[in-house]
């Protein structure tokens, strides 16, 4: 009996001793409003910013936030933190839609942001100072019907594959210049025991690369490929250049080149893998190399997805992440100053020194550090030489969002190429829908 | 001391009756008469729980059948029929998912009932340290299933998770549990069955503590071993119980969602995908009439799977 009543005082101490954490835990949650209002009476305007979790990200956010309320005395910055991939973008719709947003959101540019209904959601920044340092090929990326919502952060990327160079010196291995040459260099990464590509299934946003990576190919073989393809004249399935894609996903599994746990690798496992020389190559943008030591940075180059035709070799460029002011926010004098302070070389400056850069800015009047890792030359040769496409994306609002569900089943060998990019084809149709557009 | 004394109570008493089942009628019966003569409390006191019900639970459910017919962002809707329903039935993943729910919900609930029934015996025999196993087998019900899924998802890594560790050690290869499209919906289903087989057992427990001692004594004196008694006495005698925990269990089962998206969030590709987790993408991607129609459907589905399971399981139990 008494022991009995013992152990219920136990178990009830514990289930309180849990509810206060969790209260505790839920009242930090709640403290920035707290804090804003203590800033305001101090004569201080702090706005809030949101951006996504990547480690290059978190830094380069830390870094211009910190250069900023030193230029800005009278505003503090908070920064708060989002999930990458799909979980991120559902955040980001969430909070739009319920006027919860951060003041300042740094978020993707492109189709993605065409799916956030800016004109309803975003501060139009057309003509705005803001976007007084803004180089114009930044624009396309972050307009719709004509309106200007978004000032870059970052720089631009390549998309295609990854290497590390100490590897592919061991191997007598060249940078390929076609997929025959890559499938090449890979058996003999095979034999020589390395593994030639990773595969990062855990974050499936990873597996997309090779049908993302691949469009500057799709669009050598047709230049008007993006502006048929919103208007839905073709097909990922029914055009042979763009299956391409597909197919080469579906050859990293079935020629065996994936590291053996691919399914249960993170990103940055990958990242790891890469650098450690177990494997060889990894199908990624080229923003992960900003955060690597200087010793590891210089080990990894770049090249484009290879196409057919060693003649026409290209690669496939990102455009920076916008930054977007919500126009439900409280502060937007106050975000505007911030948004423009980091698309200017000062807020630059201050970003490349947490961060070395890895692609070419986008704001004018900003010099690359001679520090830069080796991988934003082999870009600046592509781009130098023209031969080179923005992402499908950033050309199209049509991206569906089962992507890399899609690529992740190619990948790990569950659904054939054509299958695959016709099951893509209805996801787009989707998207195409909801967002109206003429034609589909 | 006061559990024994209690417990010979109630066995005296049931003795003291025909048996257990006649005593039961007349109190049901004296109650019923007092709810029509004295009834003391209003209908008012209803109101507190019954408006958080309506508000949170009936209302969101009723106005959801009205937007799965619409395409609507949160402030404008637009009516389109039944497109919803056509897009959501056609959507590829369906099928399969169609497949893994169910296979999802048998596995786990058929596993809950085997091993919960087996704990609970074990359980309620005379074993020493009977309170602390108790309390490690409920334990996982009390962990928050995203804590779960991610502590697991870091156990079953292939390369460096302390269960292929482990499987290394006396030289079998482990899988890439939740990498392989083969093992993963069965490896999550693993799991859902450890975090939930502790309420299984309990349930169990109230169920075998609640036959009466007379029937293992009679196989006793009849000479029925240990066999006897269970496959005799406790296999019927605690089939409410079975009942609760298939019904519980069927229903977690085929809503489950948490679970596996912390684990493989539906992959890898589509292979581990349940209707909860097809729904939730739905949502994810902005489509939020389809995800309405999906849950609709999926409302729909639970009730004509559980409701004659539940008509058919009291009606067997009137039978005991």
């Amino acid at each position: 009996m008494k022991s009995s009543r013992v152990r219920l005082t136990w178990a009830t101490g514990l289930v309180l001793a849990l509810a206060t954490a969790a209260c505790g835990s839920g009242s930090s949650g709640g403290a920035p409003a707290a804090g804003g209002s203590g800033g305001q009476a101090a004569g201080k305007t702090e706005i809030t910013l949101l951006v996504d979790n990547a480690e290059s990200t978190v830094k380069n956010a830390e870094a211009v936030v910190a250069a900023f309320e030193k230029a800005h005395p009278d505003i503090t910055v908070k920064t708060s933190t989002r999930p990458g991939g799909a979980d991120g973008d559902n955040l980001v719709k969430t909070k739009l839609s319920t006027g919860s947003m951060e003041d300042v959101f740094w978020y993707n540019s492109g189709s993605l942001l065409q799916a956030l209904n800016p004109a309803k959601s975003l501060v139009d920044l057309t003509g705005s100072p803001v976007l007084a340092n803004v180089d114009e090929s930044f624009l396309p990326s972050v307009t719709q019907d004509g309106k200007v919502y978004g000032a870059p952060w970052g720089d631009a990327m390549g998309g295609g594959i990854l290497y590390n160079k100490d590897v592919y010196a061991e191997a007598g291995l060249t940078v390929p210049k076609t997929w025959a040459e890559f499938t090449a260099n890979n058996d003999k990464l095979k034999a020589a025991g390395v593994t030639p590509v990773i595969g990062s299934f855990k974050d499936t946003w990873t597996t997309q690369l090779f049908v993302l990576g691949d469009y500057c190919n799709v669009a050598a073989s047709n230049p008007n490929w993006a502006a048929d393809y919103t208007a839905n004249k073709v097909k990922y399935a029914t055009d042979p250049a763009a299956l391409r894609g597909f197919e080469k996903t579906a050859e990293a599994s079935s020629k065996g080149w994936l590291n053996k746990s691919a399914g249960s690798t993170t990103f940055d496992q990958g990242m790891k893998l890469l650098v450690s020389g177990k494997a060889a190559q990894f199908p990624m943008l080229t923003f992960p190399v900003g955060t690597l030591p200087k010793d590891q940075a210089a080990k990894i180059g770049f090249f484009g997805i290879p196409g057919d035709d060693a003649a026409k070799n290209c690669a496939t460029l990102w455009m920076p992440g916008g930054q977007y002011i919500p126009s439900a926010g409280k502060n937007i004098e106050a975000a505007k100053t911030f948004v423009g302070f980091v698309a200017s070389p000062e807020g630059v400056a201050a970003m490349y020194a947490a961060v070395p850069p890895t692609g070419p800015s986008l704001v004018k009047g900003v010099t690359t550090p001679a520090d830069a890792a080796p991988v934003i030359n082999d870009i600046k040769a592509y781009i130098d030489g023209g031969n080179n496409s923005p992402a499908l994306e950033f050309l199209s609002p049509v991206k569906g969002p089962a992507l890399e569900q899609i690529t992740t089943a190619v990948e790990t060998g569950q659904t054939p190429a054509k299958e695959a990019a016709d099951q893509y084809d209805k996801d787009v149709t989707k998207q195409a829908k909801q967002l109206g557009l003429a034609g589909w | 001391m006061q559990s024994p004394s209690s417990s010979n109570a109630r066995t005296a008493g049931s003795r003291g009756d025909a048996g257990p089942g006649r005593a039961a009628p007349t109190p049901a019966r004296a109650s019923a008469v007092r709810g029509t003569t004295q009834r003391r409390y209003s209908y008012w006191f209803y109101a507190p729980a019954g408006v958080v019900y309506g508000v949170i639970f009936v209302l969101p459910t009723l106005i959801s059948f009205y937007f799965a017919f619409t395409r609507w962002d949160l402030f404008e809707s637009e009516w389109i029929g039944l497109d919803n329903f056509r897009q959501f039935f056609s959507e590829q993943s369906l099928r399969s998912s169609l497949v893994n729910t169910l296979v999802y919900a048998v596995t786990t609930s058929g596993l809950k009932v085997v091993l919960g029934m087996l704990l609970a015996i074990v359980l309620t025999s005379s074993i020493r340290l009977k309170g602390l196993l108790r309390a490690l087998t409920f334990f996982p019900v009390l962990v928050s299933t995203v804590a779960v899924g991610i502590t697991f998802s870091v156990l079953l890594q292939p390369d460096f998770g302390i269960v292929n560790a482990a499987l290394a050690k006396v030289g079998i290869t482990g899988p890439d549990w939740l990498g392989d499209p083969d093992t993963a919906l069965l490896s999550v289903a693993a799991v859902d069955v450890w975090k939930g087989v502790g309420l299984a057992t309990v349930i169990y427990i109230a169920g075998i503590l609640s036959i009466p001692r007379d029937y293992y004594e009679a196989v006793e004196v009849d000479g029925g071993g240990a066999w006897t008694q269970f496959w005799n006495v406790t296999l019927p005698l605690a089939r409410p119980a079975t009942f609760t925990v298939i019904l519980l269990s069927f229903i977690g089962g085929l809503r489950s969602f948490d679970l596996i998206w912390t684990m493989t969030g539906g992959g890898p590709g589509f292979a581990s995908d349940t209707i909860a987790s097809v729904i939730y993408k739905q949502y994810q991607a902005g489509f939020y009439g389809l995800a309405t129609a999906g849950n609709v459907v999926l409302f729909l589905l639970v009730s004509a799977i559980v409701f004659p399971l539940a008509r058919f399981f009291s009606s067997r139990e009137v039978d005991l």
